[in-house]
């Protein structure tokens, strides 16, 4: 598996870029994350980021967008405005999570 | 006596039922199975039904007739699980106790969940599901009096029941039209929530290709919010309009509201499992099994059968106190029919995408892995004759449960490493 420098660390990723190892997120590195997708972080994209990083760690996988809704309180409809056309996979990307399994 | 007490009579249930009969000691332990209804369908048939492969009498056929006689059926409707007191209360109100709770109560697509697609204007008129065996049979009538138009084959959201059965419905839907001399009167579509046509990279390339090679045109990357019955329209979450004269959909799967009511499930109503063992994370004597589970599987029959096996193994060492030693690896392995006489054959797990080369069944192969072939197709026909004769009454066929890099093609070193694991395999049956 490739190791990148983003925001002066080192961190291990797979074939696509995302993070494999959950303790090497900071908020750092999701704003550079966010920032090579095109995505520009608000308090409304923080509150997603912070659910997905909290409930990977209670549930032991990513959520996916049905979740994020259900548990998290955030319409789907509402993740494809903040985080567009791919909001599953771009919400997974900057929180330095695994895709969730409804798009592996 | 104990009692291992079975919820749901279809594919996994049952199969549970029977391997577990032959091998709980019967002076201590009774087995009972519960469902609803008294009729086992042949689930993979529904999507032959359509194209009048199938006449709906060979779909159906009595729970009982699969469950050994000395198992008890009941016939009841469940009202919930309360696993703080071991017990199952029916609806009316009696209590079945349980030792060990096997939950396999299925998934079932529901239209109810997206606004505008059980609308009564549309729905089994021109929005249909081919995987409830009313679905199918409207949907063959459907098909046989259309006079064209567009066809649109759409999956709502993942996880579905067989992830690729909606690529298949695309595929026959092309040969259908084809030898009808009616194809240049439809369009057809296929629009899906991921961003390919299928879960897995290789087996989407290949898949994919051949979409383009029946002129069917692939919408990816499409999460539907609602169905305009008036202007029969789809829109996406994020306002994507795609128009249909004629909608096949797999509407959005969820684990039965029994979990609900039991408080039990996650956000589609699937029980929290370990996915090697299917334990419930919470409770030590109930397991989940078949399409009930949340394990990051297909919903798939395959999938139910080499996971029964696995864990028909596991439960005799459970019930003694011992740990659990047979790993289920997520495999699932499907005929994909491809339309005119033709088929492929997939074989993939948790890790190993399905992979091009051949698959060996002693007597029988071996098949051709994800490329088109009539052998593929005779095995998808011959798997009704499989399935009712020897699957659910847990007789042996030569499928390991674990899946087998043999004759995969992949690097060459572990290609030879697959080689010695097979002979392994068949050795230790």
């Amino acid at each position: 598996m490739p190791t990148i420098e983003i925001a002066g660390k080192d961190i291990d990723v797979n074939e696509e870029g995302f993070l494999t190892k959950y303790d090497q997120w900071d908020e750092a590195i999701a704003k550079v994350l966010a920032e090579q997708i095109g995505v520009e972080m608000t308090d409304e994209h923080w509150k997603i980021v912070n659910f997905l990083r909290s409930d990977f760690k209670s549930a032991g996988e990513t959520a996916t967008s049905r979740r994020v809704q259900v548990v998290g309180g955030f319409p789907i409809k509402e993740q494809f405005v903040l985080f567009p056309k791919k909001p599953a996979k771009k919400m997974a990307y900057i929180a330095g999570l695994p895709k969730p399994k409804g798009c592996v | 006596m104990r009692n291992l007490l079975v919820l749901g009579g279809g594919t996994a249930g049952t199969m549970v039922a029977n391997k577990l009969y032959k091998k709980l000691d019967r002076k201590e332990w009774t087995i009972t199975i519960i469902d609803k209804d008294d009729e086992h369908i042949y689930q993979p048939g529904l999507l032959l039904m359509p194209f009048g492969v199938y006449s709906p009498e060979e779909l159906i056929k009595s729970r009982r007739h699969f469950i050994p006689k000395g198992v008890e059926f009941i016939q009841s409707a469940i009202e919930k699980i309360v696993p703080e007191l071991n017990q199952v209360f029916l609806v009316g109100g009696r209590a079945i106790d349980y030792d060990q709770l096997v939950i396999a109560t299925g998934t079932t697509p529901r239209a109810d969940q997206t606004p505008g697609m059980s609308d009564p204007k549309v729905w089994k008129k021109s929005v249909f599901d081919f995987f409830t065996f009313e679905g199918s049979l409207a949907l063959r009538d459907a098909l046989a009096n259309w006079e064209g138009g567009r066809l649109v084959v759409h999956i709502t959201e993942m996880p579905i029941k067989c992830p690729v059965a909606p690529l298949e419905f695309a595929f026959l839907a092309d040969a259908y039209f084809t030898e009808r001399k009616m194809r240049e009167k439809v369009t057809i579509s296929y629009v899906t929530p991921l961003e390919g046509a299928f879960t897995k990279p290789t087996c989407s390339r290949a898949l994919g290709g051949m979409l383009s090679d029946r002129n069917i045109i692939l919408e990816p990357d499409f999460m539907l919010e609602h169905i305009d019955p008036e202007q029969k329209i789809m829109v996406s979450m994020d306002e994507r309009e795609i128009p249909f004269d004629l909608l096949v959909t797999v509407p959005l799967n969820m684990g039965d509201d029994l979990i609900a009511r039991s408080d039990m499930g996650d956000e589609l109503n699937y029980v929290p499992v370990d996915k090697t063992t299917f334990l419930s994370k919470k409770y030590s004597n109930i397991f989940a099994l078949g399409d009930a589970s949340d394990i990051p599987a297909s919903k798939a029959g395959s999938v139910a059968h080499f996971a029964v096996d696995i864990f028909a193994e596991n439960f005799m060492q459970h019930i003694s106190g011992q740990p659990m030693t047979g790993k289920f690896d997520g495999h699932a392995n499907c005929f994909i029919e491809s339309g005119a006489g033709k088929g492929l054959l997939i074989d993939f797990n948790y890790e190993t995408e399905p992979l091009p080369g051949m698959f060996p069944i002693p007597v029988v192969g071996p098949f051709p892995l994800l490329k088109e072939s009539r052998l593929n197709h005779l095995g998808k026909l011959a798997f009704r004759w499989i399935y009712w004769n020897l699957l659910l009454k847990g007789r042996w066929i030569p499928i390991s449960d674990q899946m087998s890099m043999a004759g995969k093609h992949r690097a060459f070193e572990e290609k030879q490493n697959g080689e010695k694991k097979e002979v392994d395999h068949y050795a230790h049956h």
